[in-house]
């Protein structure tokens, strides 16, 4: 079991390993929705609550599949739950506000994909969770994958119009910025503790 | 396989598109986590190309013999299980080589559940092709995959450490850059390899380009 304490695993969550700035996941939805600031935090905020749902839920699974002794079913399982998790955010967003269902287009669906819902899963259950430290990793996890998609937005929408040489326009431009934010978030290194 | 079936024939190309035109990394920037984080030093990131490759051959050829009998509204879930059951035997089976290799990979094996590349060739390519077609092509696809983090993993070691698959390439004096080694050296390295490949591809364009200008008088 875990000792960390509560406030170190968020801390830790959110800055020092920042999912997307440090740990590389969930860089598909990162490049492909930061293009908007608008719509970026609610897609942070929807990847959010998938991951605290499946985080929950993942919690469950393994419990149970430590107690019936199939852990090597482990992935298949944590991966039915988190599609199940994307489709009920799905169906309770299409009915509370249509208008950001249709914002978000194909990359709602996508959150199934998204490796940052599945790391949250498989982390917590490598590094032996108990529930409320769970709950705590995947929260701030999910807030720290907003910060990064916010952060990149308002970045990409200050640099549309600048003049970019036109070899670096696109994937290569918006890679070099994610370079150097993390760079920047190297600095969180000496906050908390490391792996 | 039925007659009835109209697929272009089986030739290099279908191996070939995967490699180079339709390269995952280079040129889709599709699977970027993996692509990113395990290509620290070129061992590890042929590794990960290898591992992606079997699951992506193992993946594609299920799919594509069970094409006919998954109904379609259960489909992306069915795929899912298919990729997740060749994941896990790959994961045991990487334990059971190197477990050195299985620490410094870490939860990224797990992860190629979640690669875009492997549902987007299943659900674009294997689901629609014959056995022959999505085995050639999945090769193609896991090749390209490798090529592509190999370059970057290659890049990263010799700039971070001053080595190729663990040989020292430079003398005692050789400064390492650590920080390509560390998380924003994947982004520049692979910031900088997109960069080379969009001029290559802009200077390639331009005489085509001037041809077609003076053709068009």
């Amino acid at each position: 079991m875990a000792t960390e304490s509560l406030a170190t695993i968020a801390l830790n969550a959110l800055l020092v390993n920042n999912f997307v700035f440090s740990l590389f996941l969930g860089l598909c939805p990162f490049l492909g929705v930061s293009g908007r600031l608008n719509t970026s935090w609610p897609m942070g905020l929807a990847t959010m609550l998938v991951m605290f749902v499946s985080s929950v839920c993942a919690f469950a699974i393994n419990w149970l599949l430590t107690v019936v002794q199939l852990e090597f079913l482990r992935l298949i399982c944590y991966i039915a739950v988190i599609a199940s998790a994307v489709q009920l955010v799905e169906m309770s967003m299409k009915k509370f506000s249509p208008t950001l269902f249709r914002a978000l287009g194909i990359y709602l669906p996508l959150i199934t994909t998204n490796c940052a819902i599945l790391g949250v899963a498989l982390f917590q259950t490598a590094k032996e969770y108990d529930f409320v430290q769970s709950m705590v990793y995947s929260l701030a996890a999910g807030a720290g994958f907003t910060l990064a998609l916010v952060l990149m937005a308002g970045l990409r929408e200050r640099l549309e119009l600048a003049s970019v040489p036109k070899v670096a326009q696109g994937a290569a431009l918006t890679l070099m910025l994610a370079g150097t934010l993390s760079l920047a978030f190297m600095g969180f290194a000496g906050l908390g503790g490391a792996e | 396989m039925t007659p009835a079936e109209k697929s272009p024939p089986l030739d290099f190309d279908t191996f070939l598109s995967g490699v180079w035109r339709e390269n995952p990394v280079l040129v889709m920037l599709l699977g970027m986590c993996p692509t990113l984080a395990v290509t620290n030093s070129a061992i590890n990131a042929f590794a990960m190309g290898a591992a992606t490759t079997f699951v992506l051959v193992g993946s594609g050829a299920l799919v594509s013999l069970l094409r006919r009998l998954v109904p379609g509204t259960v489909r992306i879930a069915t795929y899912i299980v298919i990729i997740a059951s060749f994941v896990t035997v790959v994961d045991y089976l990487i334990q059971a080589v190197s477990l050195a290799l299985y620490a410094a990979l870490g939860a990224f094996i797990q992860l190629i559940v979640v690669n875009c590349i492997i549902l987007g060739r299943a659900e674009a390519y294997a689901s629609k092709r014959p056995l022959g077609h999505a085995i050639v092509n999945a090769a193609g696809v896991g090749t390209g995959f490798t090529l592509g983090l190999l370059l970057l993993g290659s890049v990263r070691e010799i700039l971070g450490a001053g080595t190729l698959f663990g040989l020292p390439l430079f003398g005692e004096q050789f400064q390492p850059w650590v920080v390509m080694l560390l998380p924003p050296g994947g982004f520049f390295v692979l910031g900088m390899w997109l960069l080379v490949f969009s001029w290559l591809r802009e200077r390639r364009g331009r005489p085509h380009a001037e041809a077609r200008h003076i053709h068009g008088h």
